[in-house]
Order: structure tokens, then sequence, then C-alpha cells
């Protein structure tokens, strides 16, 4: 496991933190759509606990930063690594490049418990069938061993009366949270939540914000981009704000959300809340 | 204040149908029994004014053939089928190498009639066969020979032909985020393939498929130009030997409504296995 560079410090409490392992540390990440540069050099590490929120306006950047992590966009240049390991990049020839290892990538995957804006539960599967399809046919898990656990997190989620149930027969809320059951079925290292509440009626996104709240709260490791202003602040422990694809400002909410400095963000702010 | 009164839409197309109880009155209103009776009356008129007394002795003859049209048709769909899902998955999403030809196949086997896919075949390659000697020595050369062998493949490669558009058009529907879904968290691409976007596609292709298997036994009446005898010419032996014209296709045309029948019932059920709403 890599551990970042221990810097020794006479408070505790920041010793304890300096020595955490690294979960996802990104270096300089660039990402290009053809002629429109998306992300221009954007770093992040996040420890093992951090819940880091990604704001910003549409066309910031923040949602195809967090598909770079996991590769389902490729980045333009930069370093990624995650749990400790390097991701092997090779030079496209056209100025981009690709992971060289589709194994590595898929093992790296395995461990980041992906949510959608669009939930995407594979809607020939029941509630629970999705839950168990990736540690049955990915990760090698023994069916009835999954079912348990499945049914533990449908349980968690508030959804165990749903098991059977197919996703067209949920609402957008219930399959939000079913979402969640199934990336956290994966046991994962990370879970990157990919502005999880946008496409909910309002009346919804409270109940997917509560599941979201209590993972913040024992502790996991998140990476969300979000626009619920007042939730990033409630459970993030850094915020990052993306403007045109760099971070115009970034700290402990307390600071971004209460005396931020960039023009921008104080506009920004102003705007969504 | 008056209430205003809720404007109830009207339903152009009455898809609810089946949630409509008061539609399920029985069988006994009076126009179904008037129905039923001119339906009876036909049947009955059909077995007492025409002449069944040769009936007897096809008997046999015509199960064979009949069986033998369930078989040919079971095994060119479900080879078909089977050859329909490469076809289809190449022009989806394969490179060029790959979709370039099964786009060629598929437009060739579109663009031209069975009937001169099967002779072409009968007639070209059959004669062909015998001109090598090494063929002749195999031992594939009983089957080569007969012309069952080139009706099924004929047959097949006509179904999959066709169902290669369907399957194309199949893959391509199931939205990019059910298999974005899969690929984040890791799966295999051959995995993504047969867990998420194969019985998606299938589910989206089945009420058309249903309908190519009835269209596809609706075919194989050609395999009779061949020589194969199959249910057709069952019938048409039967007008030769006793110059009746109507009776035998009377049966024929039965016969082929019931299997129809059953392949649309089978389909149904297979339906029935996943929800109906695919997002």
């Amino acid at each position: 496991m890599m551990m970042e560079a221990v810097t020794v410090s006479t408070d505790p409490l920041q010793r304890a933190y300096s020595e955490k392992a690294e979960a996802i540390h990104v270096e300089n990440l660039h990402k290009r759509f053809g002629a429109l540069e998306v992300l221009k050099g954007v770093s992040l590490t996040a420890k093992d606990g951090d819940v880091v929120a990604m704001i910003g306006g549409s066309g910031s950047g923040k949602s195809t930063f967090l598909r770079c992590i996991n590769f389902l966009e490729n980045p333009t240049s930069g370093v990624i690594r995650i749990n400790g390991e390097d991701v092997k990049m090779v030079s496209d020839g056209h100025g981009g490049m690709y992971p060289s290892n589709r194994r590595q990538i898929e093992r790296i995957r395995s461990k980041l418990g992906m949510v959608f804006q669009n939930f995407n539960l594979w809607q020939h599967m029941t509630l629970i069938q999705n839950v168990i399809e990736v540690p049955v046919h990915v990760l090698g898990m023994k069916r009835d061993e999954a079912m348990v656990i499945g049914e533990q997190l449908l349980e968690r989620v508030g959804l165990s009366a749903k098991r059977d149930v197919y996703p067209a027969y949920l609402s957008g809320g219930q399959q939000q949270r079913g979402a969640i059951a199934r990336a956290l079925a994966i046991q994962p290292r990370v879970m990157l939540f990919d502005e999880p509440t946008s496409a909910l009626d309002p009346e919804l996104v409270g109940e997917v914000l509560r599941v979201i709240g209590d993972l913040a709260k024992e502790g996991r490791t998140m990476l969300l981009v979000t626009h619920e202003m007042k939730f990033a602040r409630e459970v993030a422990s850094h915020v990052m704000y993306l403007h045109n694809g760099i971070v115009e400002e970034e700290g402990p909410p307390e600071e971004l959300f209460g005396s931020p400095k960039s023009e921008r963000l104080k506009q920004f702010i102003r705007t969504v809340s | 204040m008056s209430e205003t009164p809720i404007e109830v839409p009207i339903e152009t197309f009455p898809i609810h149908k089946e949630k409509d109880s008061s539609r399920k009155a029985g069988l006994l209103q009076p126009h179904r029994i008037v129905l039923a009776l001119i339906g009876s009356a036909l049947v009955g008129s059909t077995v007492y004014f025409m002449r069944w007394d040769w009936l007897h002795n096809y008997g046999d003859l015509i199960m064979q053939g009949l069986w033998r049209t369930i078989w040919i048709l079971i095994a060119t769909v479900v080879l078909g089928f089977l050859l329909a899902v490469p076809l289809g998955l190449a022009q989806a999403s394969g490179p060029a190498i790959l979709a370039v030809p099964a786009r060629v196949f598929c437009t060739i086997i579109r663009g031209t009639p069975l009937l001169i896919q099967l002779w072409l075949l009968y007639y070209g390659l059959g004669s062909l066969f015998p001109q090598y000697p090494w063929i002749r020595g195999s031992e594939l050369w009983p089957y080569l020979r007969q012309a069952w062998p080139y009706a099924v493949l004929a047959l097949t490669l006509s179904y999959a032909g066709y169902e290669g558009e369907v399957m194309r058009g199949a893959f391509a529907s199931v939205p990019k985020g059910q298999l974005e879904a899969a690929r984040a968290f890791g799966m295999r691409r051959f995995t993504i393939f047969r867990r998420i976007w194969l019985p998606q596609a299938i589910h989206r292709a089945l009420p058309t498929l249903a309908g190519e298997a009835v269209l596809q036994l609706k075919s194989t009446p050609l395999v009779a130009t061949i020589t194969v005898v199959d249910l057709y010419s069952v019938a048409s032996r039967v007008r030769q030997d006793t110059f009746l014209t109507y009776e035998p296709l009377l049966l024929l045309a039965a016969g082929y409504l019931v299997i129809t029948g059953i392949i649309v019932f089978l389909f149904r059920r297979v339906e029935r296995l996943i929800p109906s709403k695919l997002g």
C-alpha cells in the first residue's frame, strides 16, 4: 500500500490522518474531447475515510473527472493511482493515452462502487439479482453467500420488500437506493457518486441523500459529484470547486462555503443557494 | 363556483385492454354465439359436403410430412438464430473487417428470393460436389447426396440473414448506460455480453423473432421444389393421385394455421418470463 510521505506533526490527530492510506491519488489530469479541453490539470488525493465533494456549474468537468477515475473515459494525460496501484497507460499516438492492461482496469473498477445519475440498474434483473450480479459474476462469490449480503444491503437502504421487483416498477428514489446497494455489494474501497440526485423528483431527493449521509457517517471513502450544496457542506470532509476544467478553489467545507475567496465561487454559491 | 369537469383523455389505441374488466364478460355474448355458430356451420359443411375418404390412405404420409416440416422449421430457426447473433453483433459494434462482410451477407440474403437461393445451393453446389472424388469418398457424401441438407442450409442462411438485421437493431437499442454500469463494476467484455447485452437484446427482439418464425414456417413449402417431402408436397401428391383440389389444400391450410398458433403461443410464454417493461 502506498503511503504519503509522512510529515512529522505534533498534532496527534493530524499525524493519524497523514498515516492513513491513500485510496485515490490523481495528478494533473487532462481530458480532451476533440478540440474541447474539458479537464485542464486536476489533482486530487483521497485517503481512507475522506468524503470529497466536487461542485461546479454544468460543463465544469466534474462528472468527466469522476468518470476518468474508473476509466469510463480515458484521460488524455495525467497520473492515476488507485489502491496504491499506478494505472499503466500507453500513448495512443494521437496525443492521448489508454490503459495498457485491461485486467488491471477491471480489477481496479471492481474496487470502486459507482452510482450513476440515471441509476442504470439492469432492467432485465430484479433488485436482488442486480445486487448479487457483480459479487457472483465478477468477484466469484458463492450465490447463497451473495444473497445473504445482498439482502442485508437492501434492508439497509430500506428496500427489503422490493427485492423481487424489476427496476421499471420502482420510483427513481427506490432505483437509486437500489443502485447504492448494488455498489456497496462489491465492498468497494471507494464509492463514486455521479450526481446521484440530479435525475430525481424533488420529493425523492431526501431519501437518497439520507442513505448517502449514513455512509459518510460510518467513515466510507467517497467521491461525490453533486449539486446539493447544503448536503455537500454537511457530509464532505473536503470540497473542490471546479470551473472550466480547473480547480478554482478547494478546502474544508466550512472554509469554502463560509468564506469563499474566489469571485466565481462566491457568485456560484449565490446562484445555487 | 362550478366544478371544472375533469378531462378524461380518450385512448385512441386502447393498449390497456386487458385491464378493462368489463370486456371480460365471457364467451356467451350474442355476437360471439353467432360467430361460433357460423364457424361450426362452415366446418360442418366442409366435412359433410366434401370428400375426405382419401384421408386414411395418406395418414402416415401426412404425419411424415408434418414431422418433416416441423423439424426443418425448428432446426433452421435455432441454427439461423445462432448465426444471427454474431451477424448482428458484428454489425452493431464490430470492427469494419467483421461488420462489412456481415452487412454484405445480410443484404444479399434479404435482397434475393429464397427460391433462388435454394436452387443455387441444390442445383449449383449440389451438382459441383460429385465432380470431386475426395468429396464423393468422404463420410459426408451420404448426406450431401440427399436433398434435405441443402434445404436446411438454405433456410438457415435465410433466417440468419433476416434475423442478423433484427439482432443488429436489438443490440444497438440496449441503452448505453446498461453496458456502462457493467463496465464500471469491472465486468469482463464477454461477461457483459453474456449477462447484460445479449439477454436485453433478445428480449427486445422477441416479438419480431416470433413473427419471423411464422414467416419461416411459410417458407418451408419451397423445399418441396427440391424433392424434400414436407407437408406441402404431401398435399400435392394427394391432388395428383385423387384429382381432388380443395380438400388437401384446405387441410394443408389448417395444418399451417395450427403450427402458427403453437409458435405464437410458445413465444408468448417465453416473453412472459421477463417483465414487459424495459427502460
